[in-house]
């Protein structure tokens, strides 16, 4: 089955790649005129051409570029003139462990809001916690950030209020991204918290609660051993969606703390029409989102016994 | 021992269960028996202590001199499991999907007796064994979903009699399973009270399993016990006119439709096979198949009733989705009056057969109008101008008055929406109707009425039926053919009332072995 899937996940890279190539490449517009302006004289504009391999029929370039990502060679950024693979290198060590964190921080706060929420239907927890969790999902994020950064940053001076320090100090690094983290969790805890709630009603609805209640489980037990794990599908598939977003889509938090992540740097490549850097750091989310289905359809596997074997 | 005495309980200050004493001894099995909507259910989970939010129970439910009633949740979580245990009627989705059969088993006793997860393994074993499923053919670490109904039931069985409580509650166990299981299950129960001692407390709408199996019976009617005894005497003696009425009802055969029948076959199966393709075993592996139906021949002549029989999961609702035009066959061929019957039939023949299903809750969307479900099937044949007079003289049909066009779904009974089944199926007068177990799931007085009814609308419009069900006394009181199928072939058929009474394949001897039957008295 394993195997299977893995067979899927090529296929998925390929045909990903085959279409970003051919919507950044084939469309029209001249790659060299971007570079250049419009004034510039034809004979540059055709040694430009000639140095970045665009006068080759596109099969070739497809090739070329295929072959450049499998080894690790994502071209050369038109605009900084520097390696595009080391530039979302550094991205992404800003932007994976912020999303990872901002995941890890709405997960846990989800969790027993969703299941207070499912337990305490109808009363006023229940009626408390969804109405916090409205407010979180209304909130717009900037906002929300630029209030953390009053407080935390400059009345209380915790934590600092952006800028990214790099990972040679692993605290400081961490401490920087404190704050973009709350920011990014709250509306996305709010939703998984909603959703939990409601897959967790459901769930206590199912005959095999009442099953184990007759077993002499009590409410709590039941909740935590049986409805919480059946529960747990939707929550995951909203989890995988999240995180896809959050690697890519900090970009104004990104802004508001001034971090340089994968999400600024595809808006400054893309104003700059960088299409080498465009091409590239799109793959490379292309990829994550695929590689983040997969993990999650191996996570409904593992907790769900019915789709093991499929 | 456990009894409930002068028990009440009320829903938003309407009572449902009136002033109900019942004891249950040990060693012995407690029947009662009432239609749905009757409180019997409200009465066992009040027992039990589950008793949906809102309900309130009053009275006692006696257990060493204690009232029940009067302890705190802690306290009958803590007794729940280990002096009384309960088993529900859908056994498809009494256990939990995600957790293996022995950890569902052995958990109660992990609970209760404070063991380990190997100890009370160990033990889940052997209560596994003791329910029929031997621990070669059944390790502990199946999961739910690699079992039957019937597998199911017995898990969910040894579930509640892990820790030998005093007292099994049974909701229906029976009423899910086709009947060969169900003789089983109910062999299994009895095996049990006999052998641990514990007292039985049977739920269920069926009298015949209640003739069958129970010591003592109580009949049940709007809340009220309004007989009660011994099973033979009750049965006997049937002094309450309701008991009687429900004895009436359950031998209810309609009035003979009057020789309609004859006149050449409409539905012509000849051949069929259906077949299933199975998830790879591997990544290049073919895929297996899985002959659901194989190679099954059968004629339904114009205005003729057959029945067709056999165990769940012998292929009778693959065959039906077949002659319904829902799925494509694998081979032969399925004639409905000389034209092919196939997925991409057109609309005209595709009118010829409707069907009415089992289930009168799932077989409607709630967010439709009477009116608007009834008149469905017109987009087989075009909508004509008067269809609202129409859907309203095919609810008169089933007797149902015209002002419940305008209401939804929900506000009828189970009754009440198998008869606008009916009327959905009739409105555009096909010529076939394919029930497929339609009366199963309601109440005999109610199954009564509605077969009065099919027998009637035959005579009428000469319709023909095709009716798939596994209870045998309703294929013996409407059907003038049977066909008993078994593995995906029909392996024996005739006139109803022969091969009913002499069955001559061993699938059909087994199937009528196995029904029970309501005392001849």
């Amino acid at each position: 089955m394993l195997a299977r899937r893995l067979a899927l996940l090529a296929l998925a890279l390929v045909v990903a790649s085959a279409v970003i190539f051919a919507v950044v490449d084939l469309v029209p517009g001249d790659p060299a005129v971007f570079v250049l302006g419009t004034g510039a004289r034809p004979d540059t504009l055709a040694a430009l051409r000639q140095q970045l391999g665009l006068d080759l029929p596109w099969p070739t370039r497809y090739a070329r570029w295929l072959g450049g990502v499998l080894t690790g060679d994502l071209g050369t950024s038109l605009a900084y003139k520097a390696p595009v693979a080391g530039m979302i290198l550094d991205r992404v060590q800003v932007s994976l462990p912020l999303a990872l964190m901002a995941l890890g921080l709405a997960v846990a706060v989800a969790l027993p809001v969703g299941m207070l929420a499912a337990s305490r239907r109808g009363r006023p927890a229940d009626a408390l916690a969804m109405g916090a969790a409205q407010v979180g999902i209304a909130l717009p994020n900037f906002w929300f950030a630029m209030l953390l950064v009053l407080v935390f940053a400059v009345k209380l001076r915790w934590l600092p209020a952006g800028g990214f320090p790099g990972w040679s100090d692993p605290l400081a690094a961490l401490r920087a991204l404190v704050l973009p983290a709350v920011a990014l969790a709250l509306p996305q805890a709010a939703i998984l918290a909603r959703v939990l709630r409601s897959a967790l009603i459901e769930t206590l609805g199912q005959d095999y609660i009442r099953s184990a209640r007759a077993k002499g489980l009590s409410r709590a037990q039941v909740l935590r051993r049986h409805a919480l794990r059946n529960a747990l599908i939707p929550v995951l598939t909203i989890l995988g969606m999240q995180f896809s977003f959050l690697l890519a889509g900090a970009i104004i938090i990104e802004n508001v703390f001034y971090l340089p992540g994968l999400g600024r740097l595809i808006f400054q490549a893309i104003s700059q029409r960088d299409l080498v850097v465009v091409q590239s750091a799109v793959l490379v989310l292309v990829a994550a989102v695929i590689l983040v289905t997969f993990l999650v359809d191996l996570a409904y596997a593992a907790v769900d016994p019915r789709l093991r074997g499929r | 021992m456990i009894a409930l005495k002068d028990l009440s309980i009320t829903i938003a200050s309407r009572q449902v269960v009136c002033g109900v004493s019942l004891p249950l001894e040990p060693g012995k099995v407690t029947a009662l028996v009432g239609e749905s909507g009757s409180g019997k259910s409200m009465t066992a989970l009040a027992a039990i202590g589950l008793l949906p939010e809102g309900a309130r129970a009053s009275g006692r439910v006696d257990l060493d001199g204690q009232n029940l009633l009067d302890l705190p949740e802690r306290a009958m979580d803590a007794l729940r499991g280990r002096r009384m245990g309960m088993i529900f009627q859908e056994p498809m989705t009494a256990l939990n999907p995600l957790m293996t059969i022995g950890d569902q088993v052995a958990e109660g006793l992990r609970r209760h007796r404070g063991l380990g997860r190997a100890q009370a393994l160990v033990r889940a074993r052997e209560r596994l064994d003791r329910v029929g499923l031997p621990a070669a053919r059944f390790p502990l670490g199946l999961y739910p979903h690699q079992l039957s109904g019937g597998q199911r039931q017995r898990v969910a069985i040894a579930m509640a009699i892990a820790d030998a409580p005093d007292l099994l509650i049974a909701d229906e166990p029976t009423t899910a399973l086709d009947v060969t299981t169900q003789a089983q299950i109910l062999d299994l129960l009895r095996g049990l009270v006999r052998d641990e001692g514990m007292a039985l407390w049977l739920i269920t709408h069926d009298l015949a399993v209640v003739s069958g199996v129970a010591d003592h019976v109580a009949v049940m009617q709007q809340g009220r016990i309004v007989e009660a005894g011994a099973t033979a005497q009750v049965f006997r003696t049937q002094a309450h006119p309701y008991t009687r009425a429900l004895f009436a009802a359950a031998r209810h055969v309609p009035a003979p439709s009057g020789g309609t029948a004859g006149g050449g076959p409409l539905l012509r199966v000849e051949g069929a096979v259906r077949e299933y393709r199975l998830p790879r075993p591997a990544l290049f592996a073919r895929r297996p198949v899985l002959r659901a139906v194989d190679g099954v021949s059968l004629d339904v002549g114009i205005g003729e009733s057959v029945g067709l029989v056999g165990e769940s999961g012998c292929g009778k609702s693959t065959l039906a989705r077949a002659i319904l035009g829902l799925d494509a066959l694998q081979g032969g061929a399925i004639r409905l009056d000389g034209a092919g019957v196939g997925p991409r039939m057109p609309k005209a023949q595709r009118a010829q057969v409707q069907a009415v299903f089992q289930d009168p809750f799932a077989s409607f969307d709630p967010r439709w109008r009477v009116d608007r479900l009834v008149a469905e099937p017109f987009h087989l044949t075009g909508r004509p101008a008067d269809w609202r007079d129409r859907v309203a003289e095919a609810l008169a049909e089933v007797e149902i008055g015209a002002e419940a066009m305008s209401r939804h779904i929900h506000e009828f009974s189970g009754g009440q929406r198998q008869r606008i089944a009916i009327a959905r199926a009739l409105i555009i007068r096909p010529r076939l109707i394919l029930l497929d177990e339609a009366v199963s799931a309601l109440d005999v007085q109610v199954r009564a009425r509605i077969l009065d009814l099919l027998a009637r609308l035959r005579r009428q419009h000469g319709l023909a039926w095709l009716f798939i069900s596994h209870d045998l006394s309703v294929v013996r009181a409407i059907t003038d053919r049977v066909l008993v199928m078994d593995a995906g072939r029909i392996v024996e058929e005739g006139p109803t009332g022969r091969i009913l009474s002499h069955p001559l394949h061993p699938v059909t001897r087994r199937l009528v072995a196995a029904a029970p039957i309501l005392p001849q008295l």
